[in-house]
């Protein structure tokens, strides 16, 4: 697989490392006093789709960003790749 | 058997070779195949389950029956295609899966027996008694039906890998490939044309059709000249493109050397990954057999191959052949066969309207319903409306239509779509994204159908990439249109075979369907239909046909195989491309490696890194003796050990405290500039992850250090934390694992060592604590890093410089610390020596354990978040009694091992009653006696009582008593003075 890193271009998919579900971003607020049903849901589960799905990659044998890859399961067609960190601050900004 | 006149041979030169032990002569451009049939060898193995006679089928690699092993020795290589091995002079071939000779195999029986070996036969007789399976009935099979053998020794020869990108990929070099290549490469797009075989052609070298009034040869060298002009074009001969991965990416193994009789210094194979901008598939087609009784002897064999030995090989596998068809085809081989010379014994048409096309005997309307000849094919039975007469013919060519090699367009699991007009299955269009198939593969069969679909299909694919190409000139060439009856088996009683490597037969696929095994996963499964190294290359169409006709649905009804890769047999040895060896994986050296080799030590690895694990000296016997050694040096004078595969992580930023409390369980922001804390990993579920130092530089500067193993997933983690939780902080990381050599200096003379080597730094205990660093210089101005902070329980240090004065610092203190005893020491002291500490490692971090068991349970914070502070407060986790505790064997004799299972005294040993387990074991030199670690349950309220440790593996059961894991200066006394 190619994995379009949006900084560096199409890159051999063996650069990287796989985490998992996009949704990892999300998480909860630890001092809150929801936190323990709350981080029960984050840590455990996990949307599963076949079709499309966003997903955290590492680029860890490159230049080490972590990457929200948009991918379809099911036939590996590449959507998309941003950085997570942007993600990440947009989410942040959009809450603030 | 002479040689007929022309084809692509050079008779000028003379290669020798055997096979069985027969010396034999053929010429360059022969395969074996050729070879062995220009020399009158018609019986080259035994099937598979019957160990029927069989002699070769096809020309190429789709040949199911002719396999042999190549080569001798450590070279050889079993089930090689006869047909695939280019001949070179001194090859060596034996046939195999006999047992005695060739022509008088043994396990010939085995046919005899054949209506106890239909489908499903394993399954139904081995499943009982079960004992026997694995002593019996596995051994057995495996003797009986195989293939060949390995040599058992290391494989002599070398492989490689490499990477290739291109515009346009053409994978096939025949008529289809050919033009895709040349329109494409006049255009200037970067091409790559790649072709299973060592001579570009295709199917042209196999027909005696022209091209523009010329041999088609002249056209095929008129484009290889031009191919050799154009550097944009990368032609690879020998080469299979064996699968269609993800994004444009393919597999291809190149045969370097496999037509040498010794690589040489040169690679054997080599291991290619393509990657396409756009594809061109020009895999071209197989045919296909007509089942009829006895029709696996051997000189039985496709009509389409027949043809291809004659035209280009320039050999016939008998002076008298007969054709069978069920259309046109088979005509074309009647008739290049007798312009060659060869007798003609009648060519058989499965239709009626059936018209002979040359001066030949035909048998309109009707079929071969048998055969004669043990060893090799006598003579044929033909049946026309119910009479039956034999004809004396030594070789039968079958034709029973061409199927598109479709494999590489389905293996993204597109589905081949059925055309009731060629009787074939047709690629998908776009299943493979960016691959467009051309020619026979495509159903354009015909020269000019397959000229014509390769330079538009290539046109097309430019097109997409923006690059104009004119269309090429392209030579008159055949265009006959597929004729051709949809006539699938002969039926009748005798065993007609579908697939020959796997011995299967219509009656297998009747028995089949009977038993309802009949979608096409469950027919394949209980007949090994399609299963063999062929994949079923020329059975699985026909095989459909036939379980179509049975259950009375069509054949795309019935199902289509899943392709997947590879398209042919890949050794493992070209996967592996050479990472064999001291190459599998990279091996790391720490900074003082080229020192310690030098002082004779013994290395370990742990994980890529080579590790001294111990120093021993001249008269030292056992590695227990160097070991006990060097800890008793370290703990009465000073040892040193090299630290430096422990992970480091260099954290800056006016945010890094904050960040590193979240990362740690416990508070890192509070920590004094020049001061180290020993800090606690969780993960995110609340387990504890990763242990280690974590050092103030500057208000903005932290080093922490994580364990060997966890270097490179705690930095991912990090990363991962900095980039997708806390983006907003102010925070920079970097991994400095391999800048800073790091070694260990502990002992009691610790600091008088140091004293020597420091630039004139205060080391005294009031200006340099315990738990205190800086940086500094050492030996008169190199940079340095110093940290207080002990592992051993020792006063101990740990010395960081640039990673290239490492082995020059270790030589240094070794040299002036002589007279205060020191001493280097190796992984396995260092283990001892953390045991004797108490101190938790990779064993006890496990990845199971949490930090209430490590005794650690408050370091967690409530005051803040931090990773897996939530997760480690669930009641699962804080119901949790076993915790670390040391244990002393109550005889001092007996032994202690990891993994033991701890037990009241006296309580039944079994899971109810597991009170927890030994995590790390040891001689303690200190102690005396062996000493463990482990997780007792409620094991701060036992010490002082006597349990059992038992090992039921190797039935020991040891009286244990529980102690505080602090077997050296529980009071931590040493460590800061």
């Amino acid at each position: 697989m190619l994995i379009p890193h949006p900084l560096l271009g199409p890159r051999d998919a063996q650069e990287f490392t796989y985490l998992g579900d996009a949704s990892l971003l999300d998480r909860p607020d630890g001092m809150a006093d929801t936190a323990p049903e709350a981080f029960a849901e984050y840590v455990y589960l996990r949307d599963n789709p076949a079709g499309v799905h966003r997903e955290l990659w590492f680029h860890e044998q490159g230049d080490r960003s972590w990457l929200i890859v948009t991918r379809n399961t099911v036939t590996h067609e590449i959507l998309g790749a941003e950085l997570a960190r942007d993600v990440a601050l947009a989410a942040i900004g959009g809450a603030q | 058997m002479t040689r007929l006149s022309g084809g692509l041979i050079d008779r000028g030169t003379t290669l020798n070779f055997t096979f069985d032990g027969r010396a034999m002569t053929g010429h360059p451009g022969d395969t074996l195949a050729s070879a062995l049939l220009a020399n009158d060898v018609r019986l080259i193995g035994r099937s598979f389950k019957y160990h029927r006679p069989r002699g070769l089928v096809a020309a190429g690699s789709e040949e199911p029956n002719g396999m042999v092993e190549l080569r001798s020795g450590a070279r050889r290589e079993p089930n090689t295609r006869a047909t695939m091995a280019e001949l070179f002079d001194g090859l060596s071939a034996d046939s195999q899966n006999r047992m005695g000779s060739l022509g008088f195999d043994l396990l010939a029986v085995n046919d005899l027996m054949s209506p106890f070996f239909a489908a499903g036969f394993y399954y139904k007789t081995f499943m009982w008694p079960r004992a026997f399976w694995e002593k019996l009935y596995e051994p057995m099979i495996r003797r009986a039906a195989g293939l060949g053998s390995l040599s058992m020794l290391p494989d002599p020869d070398s492989y490689d890998k490499g990477f290739l990108h291109c515009d346009l990929l053409v994978i096939g070099g025949g008529a289809a490939g050919l033009a895709a290549a040349l329109t494409a490469a006049r255009a200037g797009a970067r091409v790559i044309l790649a072709d299973e075989d060592f001579r570009l052609g295709g199917r042209l070298l196999a027909e005696s059709h022209t091209l523009d009034d010329a041999p088609a040869t002249d056209w095929i060298a008129q484009a290889e000249a031009e191919f050799a002009s154009l550097p944009n074009l990368r032609v690879m001969r020998r080469t299979t493109v064996f699968g269609a991965f993800d994004h444009g990416i393919y597999g291809a193994v190149e045969r370097v050397g496999d037509h040498l009789v010794t690589p040489g210094k040169g690679v054997r194979q080599t291991l290619w990954r393509i990657t396409a901008k756009r594809t061109v598939l020009a895999a071209g087609a197989t045919e296909r057999h007509i089942p009829f009784a006895n029709n696996d002897r051997p000189g039985v064999m496709l009509a389409g191959a027949m043809r291809a030995y004659a035209n280009r090989w320039a050999v016939s596998p008998a002076q008298t052949v007969a054709i069978f068809t069920n259309g046109d085809d088979g005509h074309r081989t009647a008739l290049d066969l007798a312009a060659k010379g060869v007798s003609i014994a009648g060519v058989i048409d499965t239709r009626a309207d059936a018209r002979a096309q040359g001066d030949y005997p035909l048998f309109a309307g009707a079929v071969v319903s048998d055969t004669k000849g043990r060893l090799g094919l006598k003579r044929i039975a033909v049946t026309r409306e119910g009479q039956t007469q034999w004809i004396e013919a030594g070789a039968l060519g079958v034709a029973g239509g061409w199927n598109p090699n479709v494999h590489l367009a389905s293996h993204h699991r597109g589905r081949p779509v059925w055309n009731d007009d060629l009787l074939a299955f047709l690629p998908e269009p776009g299943a493979v994204p960016g691959m467009v198939v051309a020619g026979a593969a495509n159903g354009q069969g015909s020269t000019h159908g397959a000229l014509h679909s390769g330079a538009q299909t290539a046109l097309a694919a430019l097109a997409e990439l923006g690059i104009t190409a004119p269309a090429p000139d392209l030579p008159r060439a055949e265009d006959a249109p597929v004729t051709q009856a949809a006539f699938w088996h002969v039926p009748g009683k005798g065993r007609a075979w579908v697939d020959f490597q796997n011995d299967v037969t219509v009656k297998d696929i009747k028995l089949a369907h009977q038993e309802n095994m009949r979608p096409v996963e469950h027919l394949k499964r209980w007949t090994t239909l399609g299963m063999a190294t062929d994949q079923g290359k020329t059975a699985n169409v026909t095989a459909l046909a036939v379980m179509a006709e049975l259950s009375g649905q069509s054949i795309p009804a019935t199902g289509t195989t899943i392709f997947r890769p590879p398209y042919t047999g890949v050794s493992l040895s070209v996967l592996g491309g050479g990472d064999t060896g001291p190459n599998f994986r990279p091996r790391r050296l720490t900074p003082t490696h080229e020192w310690a080799a030098s002082q004779g030590a013994v290395f370990v690895e742990v994980g890529q890194w080579m590790r001294a694990q111990y120093f021993p000296r001249k008269g030292e016997t056992h590695w227990r003796e160097t070991v006990d050694r060097e800890v008793l040096a370290t703990r009465a004078g000073v040892g040193l050990c090299d630290v430096t595969t422990l992970g480091k992580v260099d954290v800056q930023g006016a945010d890094a405290g904050e960040f590193l409390n979240r990362i740690y369980a416990n508070a890192m922001g509070s920590l004094k500039v020049g001061m180290v804390r020993y800090g606690l990993m969780l993960r995110e579920d609340g387990h504890a992850y990763d242990d280690g130092t974590c050092a103030r530089l500057a208000e903005d500067h932290y080093v922490v250090t994580t364990t060997t193993a966890q270097a490179g997933p705690v930095y991912r983690h990090m990363e991962f934390a900095r980039q997708c939780l806390w983006p907003d902080l102010d925070v920079q990381l970097i991994s400095t694992t391999d800048a800073w050599a790091q070694i260990s200096v502990a002992g009691p003379n610790a600091r008088k060592l140091l004293e020597r080597v420091v630039d004139g730094f205060d080391l005294s205990n009031a200006a340099f604590p315990f738990m205190a660093c800086s940086e500094l210089t050492v030996c008169k101005g190199l940079r340095a890093r110093l940290f207080r902070i002990s592992f051993s329980g020792e006063l101990a240090y740990e010395i960081a410089v640039p990673a290239r004065y490492g082995n020059a610092l270790m030589a240094r203190m070794i040299e002036l610390g002589a007279d205060l005893g020191a001493t280097p020491y190796g992984t396995e002291a260092l283990g001892v020596l953390r045991i004797e500490k108490g101190h938790a490692a990779g064993n006890e971090l496990n990845g199971q354990t949490t930090a209430q068991m490590l005794g650690m349970g408050r370091m967690v914070s409530t005051k803040k978040d931090s990773i897996g502070a939530v997760m480690s407060r669930r009641e699962g986790l804080t119901a949790e009694t076993r915790v670390l505790v040391g244990l002393q064997p109550v005889d001092p004799g007996a032994r202690v091992a990891a993994g033991m299972h701890l037990f009241a005294q006296g309580a039944a040993q079994n899971t109810q009653s597991d009170q927890g387990w030994i995590t790390s074991a040891c001689y303690s030199p200190h102690v005396g006696s062996m000493i463990g670690l482990g997780f007792l349950a409620d094991g701060a309220a036992r010490i002082g009582e006597v349990i059992t440790g038992a090992n039921p593996l190797e039935g020991q059961s040891t009286a244990l008593r529980v102690v505080s894991p602090h077997f050296v200066d529980p009071e931590g006394g040493r460590l800061r003075d």
